[in-house]
């Protein structure tokens, strides 16, 4: 078997037994990337001489007798709006084409702490804004089941990656669905933590009552080993929660009998395909024949989760956004005779593509005066209602399964001319971001050769749950064994 | 209703964002078209309802006023456009008397 077809988990464990190096695994999967990545396009920025260097550090370690971590040895790859010290961190824009960054991530330093190897910086939507990464400004990744297809977005490089076995892991970061749509789309196993979990310090924002960073992997127990890594609090980031992490892998007991399962009856409504719907029921039914009881719930608020994350989303990031100004850093566009203002709307049309610079008018109007309850305000309220029905829900289940995403992978270019259909791609996964809490994306099924996901959500920080049904629905079935053809 | 140009200038203008012609015609149809989807909302009742800024119930995290370790200037300014005596460079803006 190829170096790149073993799990993180299997990697860390033969380097610690020193049946694996770390320069060896290094090299196999950098061989790898030079095979694929010219029709994958996973990548920004590849990273092979840090890698490479790094490898042999920890190598020499592991010689020392070191336990070198959770991930140690582990190639990784880091969607580019995680920030890296010393190396290029580009949002995918060409505001931030050259910038690289004085300081490390909090998640960039955790990783490092537990061993894994960064082996290169992912592409993604320009500023994490789409669902396709068709919106990077340099290049779209393309769908390793499907190269004329879309890998989902908006971390759609981090996802590729992995399904490419490029990486056996990667980060990326989830505002409305950005991990477990393109989870879906490739066949892999994706991870959004509860708000709070994980340290947001040295992402670069986009909505901040929203954004997580989370794992991406090809099964579950990778999953719950790189969420185990990046999990806990961090006194930079003021949202991150204070409280003991459990031990996730621990979780993985196979065990879900008399687990209650909600079936949320919106999510299986018009515009989600019918084999997507026959997928998800079958992977449901799968779950009762391991013991889980299934519960009819009804979620009457979900059809408006849409309009309130394009107000509550783009709104935040106005004001997030503001700060590329062509003054501390980025991209400046001045000409001669031009005062602060001129350069200021020169860069920013200059820098931001069509949908970043779309999505900063509709929250600058929707936070303007006069306008501001009418959107605004008027948002914050509907979320609400989104939050205590999942509040409800979860007094009568402790997960919920709906399908991640209501079609299979769509066609490059086939909806870039109407944004609006691209929006309807996050249909089933922007409530959960509304209500904060954790939900994971894994494998149930294929259509034409297209991999289908299905997504469980769980309680406020109760990820050991969903980890727990992920892997012994996952154990119980074949499909995350399957791999793209490259 | 579709917005008017000087609609999409104010927008355009609060945006810091210069758009060319065909910008503005662009952008006065796709503002429009998610403006009007925005009055779903209104179907519903939110009266006596509670707006919700973020979900994790913590206020106010303080922290001890300590002196920590920051950003050499040197590595402040490393990305800057344009830099000089340990500044950002900005155009003028303040008029010359």
């Amino acid at each position: 078997m190829p170096l790149t077809d073993l799990s993180a988990f299997q990697i860390a464990t033969q380097i610690k037994q020193k049946k694996l190096s770390c320069r060896e695994v290094t090299d196999e999967f950098l061989a790898r990337i030079e095979a694929v990545e010219p029709r994958v396009k996973s990548f920004v920025t590849v990273t092979a001489d840090e890698a490479r260097q790094r490898a042999d550090m920890l190598d020499r370690r592991v010689a020392a007798g070191d336990d070198i971590g959770l991930l140690g040895g582990v190639p990784i790859a880091v969607k580019d709006l995680i920030s890296t010290k010393g190396v290029r961190t580009t949002c995918s824009s060409k505001m931030l084409e050259n910038f690289v960054p004085p300081y490390d991530a909090h998640v960039a330093e955790r990783i490092a702490g537990e061993g894994a190897i960064t082996i290169g910086k992912a592409n993604m939507d320009e500023f994490a804004m789409g669902s396709s990464t068709e919106n990077s400004a340099f290049f779209p990744t393309r769908n390793p089941w499907d190269l004329d297809r879309v890998p989902g977005g908006s971390s759609g490089g981090s996802t590729a990656a992995v399904a490419a076995l490029e990486a056996p892991i990667s980060l990326g970061s989830d505002t409305g669905g950005s991990i477990r749509q393109p989870a879906a789309y490739c066949g892999c196993v994706g991870l959004k933590p509860t708000y709070g979990l994980v340290s947001r310090f040295g992402l670069i924002a986009f909505a901040s009552s929203l954004d997580q960073i989370g794992p991406i992997a090809n099964d579950v127990r990778d999953t719950a080993l790189t969420l185990q890594a990046i999990a806990g609090h961090d006194q930079r980031d003021s949202t991150s929660i204070k409280r003991p992490v459990p031990n996730y892998l621990d979780a993985l007991t196979g065990n879900i009998k008399g687990l209650r399962v909600g079936v949320p009856k919106e999510y299986f409504a018009q515009g989600v395909e019918g084999y997507v719907q026959d997928s998800v029921r079958t992977a449901i039914d799968k779950l009762a024949e391991l013991g889980a009881e299934i519960v009819e719930v009804s979620m009457p608020s979900t059809e408006y989760a849409l309009a309130t994350y394009y107000i509550i989303a783009p709104s935040e990031a106005s004001s997030n956004l503001a700060r590329y100004d062509g003054v501390q850093y980025g991209l400046r566009v001045l000409d001669p005779g031009d005062d602060v203002v001129a350069m200021y709307s020169k860069t920013r049309a200059a820098g931001f593509g069509h949908e970043v610079q779309h999505r900063i008018m509709i929250g600058t109007h929707a936070l303007s005066s006069g306008f501001y309850d009418a959107y605004y305000s008027k948002a914050q309220k509907v979320r609400t209602l989104i939050r205590r029905e999942f509040e409800a829900a979860f007094e009568k289940c402790d997960v919920l399964a709906t399908p991640t995403a209501p079609t299979v992978a769509f066609k490059i270019g086939e909806k870039t001319a109407d944004p609006f259909a691209m929006k309807l791609a996050d249909t089933c996964t922007i409530p959960v971001n509304m209500a904060g809490l954790p939900a994971i994306s894994l494998p149930c099924g294929f259509h034409e050769g297209l991999p289908i996901g299905l997504q469980l959500i769980g309680n406020l920080l109760d990820e050991s749950t969903i980890l727990r049904t992920a892997h012994a629905y996952e154990q119980a079935t074949e499909w995350h064994k399957k791999r793209a053809a490259l | 209703m579709r917005l008017s140009p000087a609609e999409v200038d104010h927008i355009a203008l609060l945006s810091r964002l210069e758009l060319s012609e065909a910008e503005r015609e662009r952008a006065a149809t796709e503002l429009t078209q998610i403006l009007s989807y925005f009055e779903k909302l209104a179907e519903l009742d939110t009266e006596n309802v509670e707006p919700t800024a973020q979900v994790i119930p913590t206020v106010n995290v303080l922290r001890e006023d300590t002196v920590r370790p920051s950003l050499a200037p040197a590595a402040a300014l490393q990305n800057a456009p344009e830099s000089a005596d340990n500044m950002f460079q900005v155009p003028r803006v303040v008029e010359a008397e």
